[in-house]
């Protein structure tokens, strides 16, 4: 008997539709949100992911019409993430039918929003999104830093020193996304998901990068995750969410089949 | 016939999840998610939910009266379900926040998991407790339909320890022996989340919708 490790398929919803980009350039198509949402709750999906991509550098407030209608119909745990920066932000997103927000750039400009966050609704729906970028030189100590805006802004932030933090400031989850991986489809950053996922007490979600089946079974044996994200692996069809669970079960990682 | 179920709502956390899981299993009953103590006693069924800090929650169940609210609706004999904290705050006692009196419907303790938490194996075990665990299911109607060990959805950092075994119908192993569900004549009170556990967790809310306690 045991936890199994989570698989969470990500929509990354931009005006109204499901798109995946490369290094968050680049942006495909990939169908309408509540419908791609339906979707993967039918085909075994552990958890689902929203993140409003355009929310956070164009001020926008992620669709709560939308969340509301996934959560109507969709009774596995659903996170939804963009542009989540104030107290009033979670309570509508919660009341819309999210049961966890991620909270990325405001945690980066005010720490103590999460803090304020946890207290309030509690760390079980708490999740602070990283977005780490490796920007030590081939051949040094390792080093991982913490960029905001889609990527776009570096934050001298050490990306290990700042999940454990976050942890310490009362976020429930840690997800975890590797900018030079993401959309890439060459695998996890391992070297970071492990060391994130050492420093912290609470779970750890690896996110971009996956291109194949084994790259999900990387993140969790060898990054330590205890959930795996994916999108375009899942978004065009090329994987099922029940061929990837028989594929990480057959190596040994316990899984809701 | 159609029905009346009532989700109990005293301000804490997302209410919307367990009301369209109920919805949907029970699409002819009425689903009230209510903070009015005469509609909860007017109804033939209610949920007692609850997410967040256990001080919070207490402190807001005793603001409104729903401690004694809910004993009266337990004593009164209709099927009353507690979902996640609705089950940790029927305990005597929480561990969580320096130490919270509960309700103490059920005698029991909540306590915290411990840090750090060990596998059997040595391996340290994450806490919050979150994701997809298997419950070992002792008989009982609202399993009626699900598969003993099926896998519910869980996220909790504190479980229960209740004080009579007896009483104790679903257990959970992560790290320490938790027990996740527990039934006393017309209650039946859970640690997972039945509204986001897909189809084993409809299927326990139907049972529950349908249950003749």
């Amino acid at each position: 008997m045991g936890l199994a490790k989570r698989i969470i398929p990500c929509l990354d919803v931009e005006n109204g539709r499901v798109v995946k980009g490369v290094k968050f350039l680049d942006i495909r198509d990939a169908g309408d949100p509540v419908q791609v949402a339906r979707r993967y709750n039918e085909a075994g999906a552990d958890e689902i992911t929203f993140l409003d991509i355009t929310a956070s550098h164009e001020e926008r407030e992620t669709t709560v019409h939308t969340v509301e209608s996934i959560a109507a119909e969709v009774f596995i745990p659903l996170t939804v993430g963009g542009g989540i920066r104030t107290v009033a932000d979670i309570r509508r997103m919660l009341n819309a039918g999210a049961d966890k927000v991620s909270i990325n750039s405001a945690a980066v400009f005010n720490p103590d929003f999460v803090k304020a966050a946890s207290d309030r609704f509690g760390a079980q729906c708490i999740v602070v999104a990283i977005d780490a970028k490796r920007v030590s030189a081939e051949g040094e100590t390792p080093r991982w830093e913490i960029f905001t805006h889609g990527g776009r802004k570096p934050t001298g932030l050490d990306a290990v020193e700042w999940a454990a933090k976050m942890a310490d400031f009362g976020a429930g989850e840690i997800l975890l996304t590797s900018m030079d991986q993401d959309g890439v489809k060459s695998g996890y950053d391992l070297g970071v998901t492990r060391a994130i996922s050492d420093a912290v007490a609470v779970p750890v979600i690896a996110s971009g990068g996956v291109g194949n089946l084994q790259h999900l079974v990387d993140g969790v044996i060898e990054g330590g995750a205890d959930a795996v994200l994916a999108a375009s692996i899942f978004h065009f069809g090329e994987y099922t969410v029940a061929e990837a669970k028989a594929f990480m079960q057959a190596q040994g990682i316990e899984m809701r089949l | 016939m159609a029905q009346t179920i009532a989700v109990v709502d005293y301000g804490m956390g997302n209410l919307h999840s367990v009301s369209s899981a109920l919805a949907h299993v029970a699409p002819d009953d009425q689903i009230l998610v209510t903070a009015d103590p005469t509609q909860v006693q007017a109804a033939d069924r209610v949920v007692f939910p609850g997410v967040g800090a256990i001080r919070d929650c207490m402190a807001e169940i005793r603001r409104l009266g729903f401690d004694v609210l809910v004993r009266s609706e337990v004593a009164s004999g209709k099927p009353v379900l507690g979902v996640c904290v609705g089950m940790q705050a029927l305990m005597n006692h929480s561990e969580e926040n320096g130490g919270v009196d509960c309700i103490g419907l059920v005698d029991g303790e909540v306590k915290f998991f411990g840090e750090p938490l060990l596998d059997a194996g040595g391996q340290r075990l994450k806490v919050p407790h979150m994701g997809w665990n298997q419950v070992a299911q002792t008989e009982h109607p609202l399993w009626a339909g699900i598969e003993n060990m099926s896998r519910f959805y869980f996220v909790h950092s504190y479980y229960v320890q209740a004080a009579d075994p007896t009483l104790v119908v679903g257990h959970t192993h992560y790290g320490v022996d938790c027990h996740v569900a527990l039934a006393r004549d017309n209650l039946f009170a859970v640690q997972f989340h039945p509204e986001k556990s897909h189809t084993a967790g409809l299927q326990l809310l139907k049972n529950f919708v349908n249950w003749r306690a």
